[in-house]
């Protein structure tokens, strides 16, 4: 059984999911199936977005990635190691309230390098660096209710890449902002992306913003979540969203999620029944 | 880490008066309160419907401060400190060592209860073996009243400051340490998976992530365990545990004499309401990442 220690695909591949199944509180009354059997590879300096209706457990698959939550059946790989715990390389952006509201901006960006026992030095340029990517090196010594709700996401991209990670895991970060925001935060991460070299696993369940940033779309099917398929993007960048081409994918993915979300309606109705 | 300069502060004077001019209207609205108050057991005072016998108001009880300090000078008094030799303190000096008495237990009592029930409370999530060995003794032995731990107190410490501080700490400890554990179940789940992400380990996690995340509310809690501590305290005291304030009221009730309960009762509240007062002041400055304020409600 030699072969298989030896991992059945390129070590060069930022993610691996392999049959990756997860369940909630097994063996409880509570218990629930999230994701089935995920097979999904994800190259270096790609950006691929996650998309489906809510409660897809597509947030579940980005945990797992991160390895903030254990696998119930099925192999995760990055990098050819084993994801078994976090790793900097792999940074993860929540949806909101993630900054540290006693440290500053500054104190909040430099909080992995502080981790990492890095210089004092060192972390100053680092966390320079960082909040000068993301446009905020004047709002260094503010605190984060001090910022609006935008510059809070872009202090938490600044935190995760100054740890200069491989792997960037976004969970809904733009939900809670206002459409002209978002639509600024979406140019703004593409920009950061490309800097960074890393590859970016986006969760959304937002069809306009998959066309936007993706490189590949990865739709979800509802509960238990498993990949109904995969969408090559090959609209140019930068994209127009108003061209024909994005207004066929956007009726594409449209179609697609529709089934979904019926049948999730569907089956929230059968419960209640 | 500093990246901008400092924005230029106004000189001290100046901020002195701004702070001030700041806290004037709180100031006013206190007044009004209490003289509201007052006015309205002065008028059924004037009216006779408030005997001044048992329920002498504000001016009486106030205007005979003189003749009540007289009743601070219990003969135990030098045995703190005052007087030595055999010579005893002027009636305003025994009021004030009875104060600083009372007050220092208050304030002992209250460090080493939340010393202790913060280390206890993050020792309980921190060790899980310790956690649940000791949490269902913890919750076993909150609701019991203090009152209950009165005897225990005389029999493990005697008479002295020793019972009246172990009070006031058994009233605070338990319902602190059920506090804390319930702070640390609720600090928000990605500001922890943020640390995890960095890598932080799981004391990093605690010292970095946890004891910040839950020290606003503890503080909160703090401020109103510090009312409870006053209650305990003079419990304590009244029930034959030395001396200090409550020795007085008992003192009060014992020679029926309203008057000195009512001025007791005055002291303790302004006392209360000025820790309270710094406490808040030690909150702003300590804590002042959170914003304070009921501000929301005046939309209603």
């Amino acid at each position: 059984m030699v072969s298989e220690r030896i991992p059945p695909f390129s070590s060069r591949d930022a993610v691996v999911c392999r049959k990756v199944g997860k369940t909630w509180s097994p063996g409880t009354p509570r218990t629930h199936e999230a994701l089935r059997g995920i097979d999904l590879d994800v190259a270096p300096e790609e950006f691929v977005v996650l998309l489906g209706p809510s409660g897809c457990g597509k947030s579940t698959l980005l945990y797992l990635i991160a390895g903030l939550e254990d696998t119930t059946s099925g192999e995760l790989w990055s990098f050819g190691e084993r994801v078994e715990q976090p790793s900097p390389q792999r940074s993860m952006i929540f949806q909101e309230a993630s900054l540290f509201p006693w440290l500053t901006v500054a104190g909040n960006v430099a909080f992995g390098l502080a981790i990492a026992g890095l210089a004092t030095e060192e972390r100053m340029r680092r966390t320079r660096q960082a909040l000068q990517r993301v446009g905020l090196l004047e709002a260094a010594d503010k605190r984060p209710h001090e910022l609006s709700g935008g510059m809070r996401q872009r202090v938490a991209v600044a935190r995760a890449l100054a740890m200069q990670p491989k792997v960037l895991l976004m969970d809904e970060p733009f939900a809670a902002l206002d459409v002209q925001t978002r639509a600024r935060m979406q140019s703004f991460l593409l920009d950061v992306w490309r800097a960074s070299k890393a590859s970016v696993l986006f969760v959304t369940h937002h069809i306009d913003e998959a066309v936007a940033l993706a490189d590949r779309i990865v739709v979800f099917t509802a509960r238990p979540g498993r990949i109904k398929t995969i969408v090559p993007v090959e609209l140019p960048r930068p994209r127009d969203p108003f061209s024909p081409a994005a207004e066929t994918l956007r009726r594409h993915l449209t179609a697609l999620l529709e089934d979904e979300v019926d049948r999730a309606f569907a089956e929230q109705e059968a419960l209640r029944a | 880490m500093r990246f901008a300069a400092e924005p230029k502060a106004a000189p001290p004077r100046m901020r002195w008066l701004a702070a001030f001019a700041r806290g004037l209207p709180t100031l006013l609205w206190g007044v009004a309160s209490i003289g509201c108050f007052a006015g309205v057991w002065e008028i059924l005072w004037a009216v006779g419907w408030a005997d001044a016998k048992l329920l002498p108001p504000p001016h009486v009880f106030l205007g005979s401060i003189a003749d009540q300090a007289k009743f601070f000078n219990t003969v135990s008094r030098w045995q703190i400190g005052a007087g030595q030799g055999g010579d005893v303190p002027t009636p305003a000096m025994a009021v004030v060592l009875t104060i600083l008495a009372t007050t220092g237990r208050v304030l002992a009592g209250l460090l080493i209860a939340s010393v202790l029930a913060v280390s206890i409370g993050i020792g309980i999530r921190y060790f899980r073996l310790f956690g649940k060995l000791s949490l269902p003794t913890i919750t076993l032995l909150a609701p019991v009243s203090p009152i209950a731990w009165l005897p225990v107190a005389i029999f493990l410490f005697g008479i002295g400051n020793g019972p009246a501080i172990f009070m006031v700490v058994i009233a605070l400890l338990f319902h602190m340490v059920l506090a804390t554990v319930n702070q640390i179940d609720n600090v928000n789940r990605n500001l922890i998976n943020v640390a995890r992400t960095m890598g932080a380990s799981k004391r990093q996690t605690y010292a970095r992530v946890i004891i910040p995340a839950i020290l606003p509310q503890l503080f909160v809690v703090l401020r109103f365990n510090l009312f409870a501590a006053w209650m305990v305290v003079l419990v304590a005291e009244a029930t034959g545990v030395g001396y200090g304030l409550g020795q007085v009221v008992m003192l009060a009730r014992n020679t029926f004499n309203p008057s000195l309960v009512f001025f007791t009762i005055f002291l303790i509240g302004v006392l209360g309401f000025f820790f309270d007062f710094a406490m808040r002041q030690v909150q702003r400055k300590l804590l002042y990442w959170v914003p304070h304020g009921a501000e929301v409600l005046r939309g209603l």
